[in-house]
């Protein structure tokens, strides 16, 4: 038994040292927006968040989890209230099959959380490890951007609210 | 003014003068006129074809070629002690790159270091190995190089600190250091041997980066070989000092270089993996010449490595027992490839094989667990993820820890903490900057067109 923080929840799992932290998000957490695509790490379809950056859940043994928060795309928002990066990712129509987005959407959030604006540059070569055989990229591309306009405005209504109580 | 006093002011001005002529007779050089860019059809197309092999085998486009630019356009930052040097564009561009080169202009620059406009070049540039390529090899890379898409692309400007900004002070590096002729023909040695003497030494220039340098970046020549650094990787010794488990042949030296692999030493990755995916478009006589001469420089291993199972057996449990974190961490996310059953190159190496785990300089171990080994683009290659960001630095110094412990015999690292740290800011920027293995043309037809 190890204790595995996700979305700001303790969880008792009974897992070995060496499996992978995808298949104990997806078979005892229920929790499956992140997918299995290669289970090698080479399509990004399983990143989550762990401690703020982008880890490729399928090739991450539960072993070096120990006292780390994991956060998965359900850990952003809900169907009724999106994170700003999902909300960005539906009104931009980002996904076809949508096989690839959670993965997408996890490593785009973390580099929004490092890097509030980050240049079309920037977001092609965080993305380059992701895979998506359906050809959204430029869709995938405005949304992040899309997304980052949100947070902005997100944060300063935040802050307004603040100021005003 | 008393007259010895004017007399000795009087010399000293004299001295003053004499030493700035000097200076400047010895650093001076003509610039070259320019030509009218002279376009594909000046050249001859098995020449090109020639220069093309070559221009592979002195691994050009590494560094004149940054990650997602053109060809040749340079622009690539070259870490060194003094500062950081940009690459220059070697596309016949006729403003930004050479162009207006004539073939006495380029073949000036490959032996001796300065450019048509007669600007001494910073040695970064290896022509301390070029000077040793022969006028017909200096034609055939020209007409490869004249032959190429022109790019227009100035590269930025060097970011150097005084002194190492003057470039006369590149005349007086050249003076301690440069040789000419330093490669002669051994009439002793076969004809295949001299090839790869001939290579090795001038345009494959093995040294840059195998070399240890000196504090002034010039190649200690009493050490050559004996291991280096480049790009924040290290250049394992391959001369007797070599800490390969196993020790090279001329066949298996063969293998690594033309397929990047050995079944007995693992995969080339980080910057030799340029190296090797450049050696696999040439003609294979030119890689198997290289492989022989440098199995003659490595050909007396350093010590006798075949060790009974039961030794290494024991090692490893007691490694298991000191170290139960970097242990599990090993079980549970190296092992499953490192000791799985698929055959190399597909596979992990056993890590018992690996130059990496016994070389004194823990940087290439560190780099590979945290940034792994990225697919090569259109063709099967060997790949492992990086686990830069599921370790924290703790987790990767116990892998490291225990993997040094079991799979050598060499002493623990020191400072391994700072090693990490490194590791992971050195690594994020040489991905993004280096251009990356390109992939081989898997048909040599296709090698046939320059």
């Amino acid at each position: 038994m190890m204790t595995l923080k996700v979305n700001g929840r303790e969880h008792q799992v009974d897992a070995e040292a060496d499996t992978p932290l995808l298949y104990v998000l997806r078979d005892d957490l229920k929790l499956n927006a992140a997918k299995f695509g290669c289970g090698l790490g080479q399509c990004g379809s399983c990143t989550v968040i762990v401690d703020g950056q982008a880890v490729l859940s399928c090739v991450t043994p539960m072993v070096l989890l120990e006292g780390k928060q994991v956060t998965t795309l359900e850990g952003l928002g809900t169907i009724a209230e999106p994170a700003p990066i999902q909300r960005a990712f539906m009104e931009e129509q980002a996904a076809q099959c949508g096989y690839c987005i959670p993965g997408m959407m996890m490593r785009a959030q973390a580099l929004l959380q490092k890097n509030s604006k980050p240049t079309d540059e920037q977001i092609r070569a965080e993305l380059e490890p992701h895979l998506c055989r359906c050809g959204t990229h430029m869709r995938i591309l405005r949304a992040v951007h899309r997304a980052a306009r949100l947070m902005d405005t997100a944060d300063a209504s935040t802050t307004a609210k603040g100021s005003a109580r | 003014m008393r007259a010895s006093a004017r007399i000795i002011a009087g010399i000293a001005a004299v001295v003053l003068i004499a030493t700035a002529a000097t200076a400047f007779a010895i650093a001076w050089r003509p610039a070259i006129a320019t030509i009218d860019p002279p376009g594909p059809q000046a050249f001859d197309t098995a020449l090109v074809k020639r220069g093309r092999d070559l221009a592979a085998i002195g691994n050009c486009s590494d560094c004149h070629t940054l990650r997602g630019g053109k060809n040749f356009a340079g622009g690539l930052p070259v870490s060194t002690p003094f500062g950081t040097i940009f690459s220059t564009n070697i596309t016949p561009d006729p403003d930004t790159g050479i162009g207006r080169w004539s073939e006495a202009a380029f073949r000036r620059a490959m032996r001796s270091g300065v450019n048509r406009e007669g600007q001494h070049l910073y040695p970064t540039f290896p022509y301390d190995h070029f000077t040793n390529v022969s006028d017909e090899d200096d034609r055939a890379l020209y007409a490869f190089l004249m032959t190429r898409q022109p790019v227009r692309a100035a590269p930025p400007e060097n970011q150097l600190s005084f002194p190492f900004n003057q470039r006369l002070a590149i005349a007086g590096w050249k003076l301690l250091f440069l040789r000419h002729d330093t490669h002669r023909p051994d009439p002793k040695q076969s004809a295949e041997w001299n090839r790869g003497a001939y290579l090795v030494e001038g345009l494959a220039h093995c040294g840059a980066c195998h070399t240890p340098r000196n504090a002034l970046g010039a190649e200690r020549v009493s050490a050559q070989f004996s291991g280096g650094d480049v790009d924040d990787w290290h250049a394992y010794a391959i001369n007797e000092q070599s800490r390969s488990p196993v020790p090279w042949t001329a066949d298996a030296l063969f293998a690594y270089l033309r397929e990047g692999w050995h079944p007995d030493h693992g995969t080339a990755r980080g910057p030799m993996a340029k190296v090797v995916s450049n050696l696999s478009s040439v003609p294979a006589s030119d890689v198997r010449a290289i492989a022989v001469y440098m199995a003659g420089v490595s050909d007396k291993p350093a010590s006798a490595r075949a060790e009974p199972n039961e030794a290494a057996l024991a090692r490893a449990g007691r490694a298991a027992q000191t170290n139960s974190a970097g242990a599990s961490i090993y079980a549970a996310a190296c092992a499953s490839c490192h000791e799985g059953r698929r055959p190399l190159p597909y596979s992990g190496v056993n890590l018992s094989l690996s130059t990496a785990i016994s070389s004194p300089d823990p940087r290439n171990l560190a780099n590979i667990v945290l940034s792994g080994v990225d697919a090569v683009e259109g063709e099967r290659s060997p790949i492992m993820p990086g686990f830069a960001a599921s370790m924290n630095d703790e987790q990767a110094s116990a892998l490291l820890n225990y993997l040094r412990a079991r799979f050598s015999e060499q002493p623990t690292w020191t400072d391994l903490k700072k090693t990490i740290a490194d590791a992971r800011r050195t690594q994020a920027v040489f991905l993004q900057t280096s251009p990356g293995p390109r992939n081989a043309p898997a048909d040599p037809q296709q090698r046939e067109k320059p």
